[in-house]
């Protein structure tokens, strides 16, 4: 209760101090519809060029693209921790942070949520809607709920592994390239994995498992039978992750010194 | 001239302290090139080529793209946004010299410590594990390096102005996320401009964004050849001079009504 109170607490002091600059919020909600259409163009330009990818038509791939910008928007929204290490550790706010009534990493979360970013789910669903209707997919009564459970197991997987990520600054303090890099990273898991080799399928599974947030569970929705196994370790793969993840950060936490005064 | 080569000399072993970072960098680098490169594969299929270029070619260009970046990619733009917020830019003007120019030197500083400490083993490692083609001739390395010098001034000059804009936006994180994303699609990093739709095509041609990462590369996977190496050099010569206007113009109102929000 106490948390849910101080929640929307934070969530109108953020809407207050967003709608002072009302030009660059629009900027800033149009440069994410501008870089959700980036990736879209690259699927459709790759597709001028050859009618299948290993097996997977253009329409599969958009469909896997809208299902990935669901979870990714709610971890973009409340994961923004990208820049951790120097905002919290290098300039010693995180002594701050421990100061606070409210778990150490809940407390970020308040602070670095940047809520524009779920205007990205409405885009995915339309892309799905558009893909799913040229894919003449059929829905069944619990698909929807179905659909929840993945993207929260898909959101968790981001979370858990940027969360892994920002714990190791705690151990070490200097500045490390990783995380924006790991963006990148991110947006193999947008595509069939049958396309990597070995090596890749099994780090976008097991180690980095960004699988998990696009083609497993859009497998599942687009029937292909083949995947259904992985499609429904999502959600363990989810909160597994989350789980070891938060475990880190709490050891970390211990292992904080403090930087500067 | 003196003093703006010191700036590079100071940025370079600024980032030399942090040095260690790059080398996880290039590790992620190479997973990232390697994913492009299953991808491309894929879309290549049994394709011996498309629009030109081999798989082969393909993939030279995916990892010379990425590695040049490391070379024009800078955060001028955020600094710049960052000191007209905090006020620090008042004291800018005083200084004896021009800020842009100090902007500029430093992240050419940051460049040449990436192409050195990044760039060049980064290409070599990746060279070892994915199928990529060297050119033998000494003319295209020679282009190469034209062609990067000038894709570094272009770049920077996108970020001077992005970063210039922010005198009268106040707040522009959302532009110079625009920007970024604009960039990265329109330089033809994540694809050649040659693949997209003629339309498309037609309509790069007016915009000054594939001197950046197109052209480089290009002519570093000999995908231009003959007189279309000069045509390209020439357009990014070009928009290197004609992005001179509107920065020095946007600086000079700039100046003169500057508020200062802080500081």
């Amino acid at each position: 209760m106490k948390h849910a109170t101080i929640f929307l607490l934070y969530v109108s002091q953020y809407m207050k101090t967003r709608l002072t600059y009302r030009i660059d919020m629009a900027m800033e909600i149009m440069s994410d519809l501008l870089f959700q259409a980036v990736n879209l163009i690259f699927i459709l330009v790759v597709f001028g060029h050859t009618n299948m990818l290993s097996g997977w038509s253009r329409d599969e791939i958009i469909f896997i693209y809208g299902f990935f910008l669901v979870p990714f928007a709610i971890f973009g929204a409340f994961f923004n921790i990208w820049d951790f290490n120097e905002r919290y550790i290098v300039k010693g706010e995180m002594d701050r942070i421990l100061t606070r009534p409210v778990h150490s990493l809940f407390q970020i979360i308040l602070e670095r949520m940047e809520l524009e970013s779920l205007f990205g789910m409405i885009t995915g669903i339309a892309v799905m809607i558009y893909a799913g209707s040229r894919l003449d997919l059929s829905l069944s009564w619990y698909d929807p709920f179905v659909f929840l459970v993945m993207v929260i197991g898909g959101a968790f997987v981001y979370a858990g592994i940027f969360v892994l990520l920002a714990s190791i600054s705690f151990w070490s303090d200097s500045r490390t390239s990783i995380m924006p890099m790991m963006y990148n990273i991110g947006n193999y898991g947008r595509y069939p994995v049958d396309i990597y080799n070995k090596v890749i399928r099994f780090i976008l599974t097991w180690i980095l498992p960004f699988a998990f947030v696009g083609v497993y569970p859009s497998a599942y929705f687009l029937g292909r039978e083949e995947w259904y196994g992985y499609a429904f370790l999502t959600p363990v793969i989810g909160f597994a992750f989350f789980a070891i993840a938060i475990i880190m950060w709490n050891i970390g936490v211990t292992k904080y010194r403090g930087a500067g005064n | 001239m003196g003093k703006y080569i010191e700036m590079i000399r100071i940025r370079f072993l600024m980032m030399l302290a942090y040095r260690t970072n790059y080398y996880s960098g290039i590790l992620i680098y190479s997973i990232n090139i390697g994913a492009y490169y299953f991808l491309w594969s894929a879309i290549y299929g049994d394709k011996g080529e498309i629009e030109g270029l081999s798989v082969i070619q393909m993939t030279t260009y995916i990892a010379v793209a990425w590695m040049a970046r490391a070379f024009y990619f800078n955060n001028i733009d955020r600094e710049i946004a960052q000191e007209i917020k905090e006020g620090k830019v008042a004291v800018e003007f005083i200084r004896p010299y021009h800020y842009l120019m100090m902007k500029t030197m430093q992240g050419l500083g940051e460049g040449i410590f990436r192409l050195s400490f990044f760039s060049i083993p980064g290409m070599f490692i990746v060279s070892l594990i994915f199928p990529i083609e060297f050119s033998a001739a000494a003319s295209t390395w020679l282009f190469f390096m034209v062609a990067i010098i000038l894709s570094f001034i272009v770049n920077t000059q996108i970020n001077l102005l992005t970063g210039v804009l922010t005198f009268f936006f106040f707040n522009n994180d959302g532009l110079i996320r625009a920007k970024r994303v604009v960039i990265d699609l329109f330089s033809g990093l994540l694809l050649p401009i040659s693949f997209y739709p003629g339309w498309a095509q037609s309509v790069m041609d007016f915009l000054p964004f594939q001197a950046i990462s197109y052209i480089p590369s290009m002519i570093f996977t000999e995908g231009f050849k003959g007189s279309a190496v000069y045509e390209a050099l020439l357009f990014q010569v070009i928009w290197a001079a004609i992005l001179i206007i509107p920065i020095q113009a946007l600086w000079i109102i700039a100046k003169k009504q500057l508020i200062v929000q802080g500081g």
